[in-house]
């Protein structure tokens, strides 16, 4: 059956933005969903408030809109495109949840708009943990012993059934927050209330705990002629009670029996038929118990989801792609295995690698909660690596983290306290694998470990003999160190670094060995099919064997360094410009290569590029890459610009080596990157700067800081994303500063700038030939500078600037280019006070906000700066200053529900996970799409609590005035309210926590505030005053922590009373 | 100890023989990830030296009821990495020491990949493990040119039973003849548990006796070998067709095939592994099918009377025939799976419909 000619029109809904659990593995999926349309000639709409997207670029779809995932703005973009179906499977669970409501609400049925990929019962039946539990009894499948309470009674009951330990899950909670692992009744008592309360509809499931079992997840594709097939299995290292999101995950499944794997096939057939998904991906985890054989399902997922992405780039299957062909109504059997190009689509792939994931968590910036895993999803990002065996995997997809393991040996080397191994190996977290080889190089055995870890001991034995080689390596000095243990060492993932340092010899020398026994790296294909068909897709990774393929080409060709594992500070928008970067260059007829090892991205799909390497981005592995792509035609040289600090990192070793970069080059980068050298170029510039210090010592610290004056900004040089930065008001604080920053020494000091309070913030991206500098966008921030730039609304054009500074401010910036040397990018932070315009950094690369700049203002600005490395200047290149298209407001999302306990105060260490943008025809509307895409609803009346510090009070009346007008009623807590009322407002008084009954925590509760406006006074406040907040945010009630940004919500409130409008960016 | 795999075309690659010296036989490669004990255990196996395309062999270690056969058929397993230390709940012990104690070489450390596009390209062929301790590499070369091929091949009188067996089953329906030309244990289990009294025949038993009177159908085992070496079992073949119901599997649907007149070929390299994809022609329905043959029916030879049922979705070769009037239908792929999906299971209770039909 061919496609259905019906369907001439299809509505894509995106994920929005990122959020834990929910990251760039939909801006792949919705990538390739629309590319597949479009191939069809399928006109297609994409609704997605993310501008930080691929997917998002107006050339990928038809009609774009960056607007809310809300149900009135869909139903808006339905009336006006009239779309003739609606794909709800590839943009995660929040398109799926939209797609619900909106069918809920009859607007699908009222437009004519027929769902495709799956149907509403189909959806309802997988998600639904209820009925889906029913549905598996029906089916004759086995599922954990349990059911749902809505009451403390009922959860007594079922607790009964299924003993302890019992996991407990409250329904429809954010981000599945709530729930838990009660060991005892107490537990029990307490997890199975909170739940309760937090459920909105007072219902907990609580089932029986199947902990340290196996758990497997298979990725499964169905047609509409019920054709099922597996397209690849993925065995979690870590067992049962680690959200496989957070486990550390294998391709294909290794430890199981054919007829142990064969049942669960059949399982998988089974549930997707049952669940009636009728065409597409889906996800189905399971649970295995090693000693009784016996398996349970889990959940299943009707939709493609990040372990369909993982598969995926594992196999070499677009999921994604074929899921969205089938929902056209092809068959399998009709669609064509794009990689190898002549075989079908209807089969199951078959690895001859072994493929691990790691996953990536950013516990450090949530010091307040502890970092433990669990079975809810905690982590930020993820790598992936490929190897001719799970040891050599396993330590390439560590190295990936970039958290400066080589691998699994000598990963925390020393740094572990070994006296605690036996808790971090019972309680797991995000180390347990280091602690574990630890473990085991203290000499504790595999069957201990397993006892303590449940992990399987196949993966504790190959751990073991990885143990065993560092070992026999450390018997050798490097120059009598035998072929066959060198070759061993290196097919089980070793880095020259590591083998250097065993031997005592440097990194450099080991090289040398490797030629004395002729080994060399080989280079082999992901091809779908294990060789069994020949494959020309150019989807790379490097081992360690005896013939290489895939031989590069004679063509000229350039290397795009990727950005690695998502995490806070760098994501998706990096991959973003890697992608725009790639296609420029493929446009001027310049072969593209890619290297990059993660597996939710765009940039890692196999046909973004010429030629894919999956590889870590580490020296040893992206020089070999260099070095055999420079053997055929010509290597222009390696772009380090595009993927974030990851290959920024790299710049200096790789020029150091004789590799030409492209752009920018090192010299500039460390002007930029240095403090010291960056101070001297702004002197030089006559720049303003705040006053600055180092320190290595507090008394140091304290004279600078008497020296420089109060507030300061204090952080330990060398970090990204603010780690660990801090605004210090005094004595104490300082003090207490730098006895808590962690490795203070004299070449890393701490650096003290003046705080400059209440500075307006501004962010700049550009683009520098040497002979031109073009601005591509200011932002102004929305909240002042000390919430770093990550973490704040900001908006464009820059609003409520004086001209006179601003060009000022771009007379600036072009002069700093100029004089670091930039070729490309460029992102610089300035902060304005009392009209003075004061650098605060610069960063020589691609930066966070240059996608969101390019959708403001219709200018592909990474591609603008490809060009550049590749000698095309600006002015051939017909580019000038960026103009707005509209108001465009980027917001921001954060993971605070996901960290139970933490202040979601803003400060200038970044805790954001993802943007989004707001386009509107005044700032006003812009903000409130803003905030609507950001999920904060702000209310349209009602009462607003107010608390603010005394830096602030002097803005209070004007914020008390707009408020008052849009007839809002008011609530403060004393200090506020004298205020309030010397300024002749009408308040009401309500207590502290901490001054007696009842309090700001019982009005909230009792729903009788509806926004909570509060701004902290600094670190050492109040506590009651973070007890709100946590309040409002668990409540889910509005809280502003900054009077700018409160300022600004008064005119989104205006403008949400109104009728809001939706545009397409092709039509700004 | 350091060993090479040597093609007969001359073609080395290094590797570690474990287990010390020899081995050869016509080097064939399974891209199926499980089931390595399934595969060497299976007689069709014979003969050859089996390339499992995944690298990590022997994780879960061996067990008791993964067994084909008695023993290991294949002539060798080669493979990239092979886990000395296995680990499951109910695995007897692991893969080096259960092929050593068989006396199944092994070659391991192979560039497996590159083999495999070797085969894949200039087709299947003999080869041999060749260590220091045999000789120079030249001598090696010599030695692999002089391997023969495996075409024209009887192997059947190797793995077949030597005398007739029954598998009893009390209150079965009906009754069925079994031609053993190395029948897998898993295909015997599934006739058994479609509900079938069995009675397996040595591999050169004349057509009278497996079309006795007490017999409802006749089943024709799959097996190693060229399907064209063997004109006895043919002929007998041929002979039953027409007395009752007939269902082949893999040697049986070539034997079919060819007693139908047609003829078989061999592929350039076969078809084995896990997930070969077979579209049956009458649902349009897509089975992903267990396969291990080097030989295939060639449609063009067949007569009218027969029709092509299923088809491999990647060459179009053919993966069912059936009748158009007799009560007679075979299978290129194996439903019985061990290793391998259970897509294609629904053919045994096929059998049985046929049965049915015939003898109400
Ligand atoms: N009954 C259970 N016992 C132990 N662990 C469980 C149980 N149910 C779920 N888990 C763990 O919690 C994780 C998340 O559960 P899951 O149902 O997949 O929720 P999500 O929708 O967040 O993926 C699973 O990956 C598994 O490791
Ligand atoms: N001297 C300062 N005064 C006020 N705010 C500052 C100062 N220095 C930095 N900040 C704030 O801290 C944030 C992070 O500082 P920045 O130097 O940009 O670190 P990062 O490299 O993490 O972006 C900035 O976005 C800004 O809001
Ligand atoms: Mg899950
Ligand atoms: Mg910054």
């Amino acid at each position: 059956m061919p496609r259905n000619p019906e369907i001439t029109s299809v509505l894509v809904l995106g994920a929005g933005p990122i959020q834990i659990g929910q990251a760039c593995e939909f801006d792949y999926s919705g990538t390739q969903a629309l590319k597949a349309l479009r191939e069809e000639g399928v006109r297609t709409i994409l609704l997605n408030s993310n501008p930080a997207s691929i997917m998002t670029d107006p050339e990928r779809a038809d009609a774009t809109y960056l607007e809310p995932l809300t149900l009135a703005v869909l139903e808006k973009v339905i009336e006006r495109e009239r779309p003739a179906a609606l794909l709800p499977t590839v943009g995660g669970q929040t398109a799926l949840n939209l797609a619900m409501e909106a069918h809920r609400a009859g607007i699908l049925e009222r437009h004519g708009v027929r769902l495709i990929g799956a149907q509403p019962e189909a959806i309802a039946r997988g998600e639904d943990r209820e009925q889906f539990k029913a549905l598996m009894d029906e089916l004759g499948l086995d599922t954990c012993r349990g059911g749902f309470a809505h009451s403390m009674e009922e959860a007594r009951e079922l607790v009964r059934q299924t003993g302890f330990p019992a996991i407990l899950r409250p329904s429809f909670t954010l981000g599945g927050s709530g729930g838990g692992i009660a060991y005892n009744v107490e537990e029990f008592e307490a997890i199975a209330q909170k739940g309760l309360d937090l459920s909105p509809i007072r219902q907990v499931l609580v089932e029986e705990s199947i902990l340290g079992w196996k758990e497997f997840e298979l990725e499964v594709v169905r047609d509409l002629d019920d054709n099922v097939e597996i397209i690849c299995g993925i065995e979690n290292l870590d067992p049962m009670g680690i959200h496989t999101g957070d486990s550390i995950t294998v391709a294909p499944i290794l430890t199981l029996t054919d007829p142990e794997y064969q049942r669960m096939r059949e399982a998988a057939k089974a549930v997707i038929r049952g669940v009636g998904v009728e065409t597409g991906g889906s996800n189905i985890q399971f649970a295995l118990d090693p000693e009784t054989g016996r398996i349970i399902v889990i959940e299943m997922n009707p939709r493609v989801s990040r372990s369909s992405a993982l598969a995926s780039k594992a196999t070499g299957f677009p999921i994604a792609w074929v899921a969205t062909k089938l929902a056209l109504g092809y068959r399998l059997w009709e669609l064509p295995n794009v990689i190898t190009g002549r075989t079908k689509a209807a089969f199951e792939p078959v690895l001859d690698y072994v493929v691990v994931k790691v996953p990536r968590f950013t516990f450090e910036k949530f010091p307040e909660t502890e970092p433990v895993l669990g079975i809810q999803m905690k982590s930020v990002g993820e790598t992936m690596a490929i190897g001719r065996g799970f040891q050599e995997a396993l330590q390439k997809a560590l190295r990936s983290l970039e958290e400066g393991h080589q691998g699994l040996a000598g990963g925390l080397e020393g740094k572990l306290d070994l006296s605690r191994l036996k808790e971090h190996l019972l309680t797991p977290g995000p180390q347990r694998v280091f602690w574990i080889y630890q473990a085991l190089k203290a000499g504790h055995t595999v069957d201990e470990l397993h006892r303590l870890t449940r992990i399987t001991p196949w993966f504790l034995q190959e751990m073991e003999e990885i143990v065993v080689l560092e070992g026999r390596l450390r018997g050798f000095p490097l120059h009598r160190l035998p072929g066959e243990l060198l070759e061993k060492a290196k097919r089980a993932g070793f880095t020259d670094a590591q083998i250097a340092a065993f031997c005592g010899a440097k990194e450099g020398e080991v090289a040398g060995r490797l030629k004395t026994f002729g080994l060399a790296r080989a280079v082999k294909r992901i091809d779908t099919c294990s060789g069994e068909f020949q494959a020309e897709t150019p989807y790379l990774y490097q081992t360690w064997e005896q013939f290489s393929e895939a031989p590069p080409t004679d063509r000229p060709k350039a290397l795009v360094l990727g950005s690695g594992p998502n995490r806070i500070g760098q994501g998706v928008e990096f991959d973003c410009c890697c992608v725009q970067a790639v296609e420029a260059i493929r446009a001027k007829g310049v072969e593209a290569i890619l290297l990059n090892c993660n597996p939710e991205t765009v940039s890692t799909d196999f046909d973004i590029s010429d030629r894919l390497y999956f590889e870590p981005l580490a020296f040893e592995d992206v020089k070999a890459v260099v070095d055999r792509e420079a053997a055929g035609g010509k290597l222009l040289g390696v772009f380090t610009q595009f993927g974030g600090q990851t290959p920024l990192k790299l710049a200096g070793r790789l020029q150091a080596a004789g590799v030409p970069l492209l752009g920018t080059d090192h010299k500039a980068i460390m002007d930029a990157e240095d403090r010291k050298l960056f101070g001297g170029v702004l002197e030089k510039l006559a720049i303003p700067a705040a006053p600055w210090g180092t320190a290595v010592s507090a008394p140091q610290a304290l004279e600078v800081a008497s020296r420089l004056g109060y507030p300061v900004m204090v952080r330990p040089s060398f970090v990204l994303g603010g780690r660990a930065m801090a605004i210090v008001f005094d004595d104490a604080g300082l003090e207490r500063y730098m006895r808590e920053a962690s490795l203070v020494s004299e070449d890393r000091p701490v650096l003290i700038d003046r705080y400059l309070e209440n500075a307006q913030e501004l962010d700049v991206d550009l683009v520098c030939d040497g002979e031109r500098a073009v601005v591509a966008g200011v932002m102004a921030h929305i909240e002042e500078a000390g919430v770093h730039s990550g973490d704040s609304y900001a908006v464009f054009p820059p609003l409520g600037v004086e001209e006179g500074i601003l060009e000022q401010v771009k007379a600036m910036s072009r002069a700093l280019a100029f004089e670091l040397g930039v070729r490309g990018l460029l992102n610089l932070q300035w902060a304005l006070k009392d009209g003075v315009p004061y650098c605060l950094e610069a960063n020589p690369r691609a930066s966070r906000t240059v996608p969101f700049i390019s959708k403001a203002t219709g200018v592909n600005w990474a591609g603008v700066a490809a060009r550049i490395g590749l000698g095309e200047s600006l002015a051939a290149q017909g580019v000038e200053d960026g103009k707005p298209l509209a108001v465009a407001v980027k917001g921001v999302v954060f993971p605070f529900a996901k960290f139970p306990g933490v202040d979601p105060v803003l400060g200038p260490e970044m805790r954001s996970t993802g943007e989004v943008m707001g386009l509107g025809a005044t700032f006003g509307e812009a903000y409130a799409k803003a905030l609507q895409a950001a999920g904060m609803t702000l209310p349209l009346s009602g009462t607003v609590f107010l608390s603010v510090n005394d830096l602030d009070k002097p803005m209070l009346p004007e914020l008390v005035k707009r408020l008052a007008s849009l007839g809002f009623g008011l609530c403060a807590t004393e200090g506020t309210a004298k205020a309030l009322e010397a300024a002749g407002y009408r308040v009401r008084r309500i207590h502290k926590v901490n001054e007696g009954r009842p309090h700001a925590v019982d009005l909230l509760k009792n729903g009788e505030i509806q926004w909570v406006i509060n701004t902290p006074k600094g670190k050492n406040a109040f506590s009651d005053e973070d007890s709100i907040r946590r309040q409002a945010l668990r409540l889910k009630i509005p809280c502003v922590t900054n009077m700018s940004a409160a300022l600004a919500a008064c005119e989104a409130v205006e403008t949400l009373r109104g009728e809001v409008a939706v545009r397409k960016l092709q039509e700004l | 100890m350091l060993a090479h795999l040597i093609l007969k075309d001359g073609t080395c690659f290094n590797g570690f023989a474990p287990l010390g010296r020899g081995g050869g036989g016509e080097v064939v490669f399974t891209t199926a990830m499980a089931g390595y004990q399934e595969i060497l255990t299976d007689p069709s196996f014979a003969g050859q030296m089996v390339v499992m395309t995944f690298p990590e062999q022997g994780v879960y270690g061996v067990h008791a009821d993964l067994d084909e056969a008695a023993k290991p058929w294949a002539a060798g397993l080669i493979c990239r990495r092979l886990t000395l230390q296995p680990d499951h709940a109910r695995s007897l012990g692991d893969l080096a020491g259960w092929l050593k104690r068989h006396r199944i070489p092994v070659i391991a450390e192979v560039d497996t990949r590159a083999l495999t596009h070797h085969l894949r390209d200039f087709g299947a062929q003999p080869g041999l493990v060749w260590t220091e301790a045999d000789g120079s590499l030249a001598a090696g070369k010599a030695a692999a040119a002089q391997l023969p091929d495996m075409s024209g091949q009887a192997l059947a009188a190797l793995v077949s039973c030597r005398d007739r067996y029954e598998i009893p089953l009390p209150g079965a329906k009906f009754r069925v003849a079994v031609l053993d030309g190395g029948i897998k244990a898993s295909i015997l289990k599934q006739l058994t548990a479609a509900g079938y009294h069995l009675e397996v025949f040595p591999w050169d038993a004349p057509a009278s006796e497996l079309t006795a009177k007490r017999f409802h159908g006749l089943f024709l085992s799959n097996g190693p070998g060229d399907p064209g070496a063997l004109p006895g079992m043919r002929k007998e073949v041929e002979a039953a067709i027409g007395r009752l119901p007939i269902f082949g599997i893999c040697l049986g649907h070539q034997l079919l095939g060819q007693a139908f007149g047609g003829s078989t070929f061999k592929l350039k390299f076969g078809h084995r592994g896990a997930n070969q994809p077979v579209l049956d022609l009458a649902t349009r329905r897509v089975q992903i099918t267990a396969q291990n043959h080097g030989f295939a029916v060639d449609e063009a030879s067949l007569p009218p009377e027969v029709e092509v049922t299923h088809r491999h979705l990647s060459d179009n070769t053919v993966e069912g025939l059936a009748h158009r009037t007799l009560p007679i239908f075979s299978l290129q792929h194996h439903p019985e799976a061990s290793p391998g999906p259970h897509d294609a299971r629904g053919a045994f209770a096929r059998f049985g419909r046929m049965m049915e039909a015939f003898h109400a």
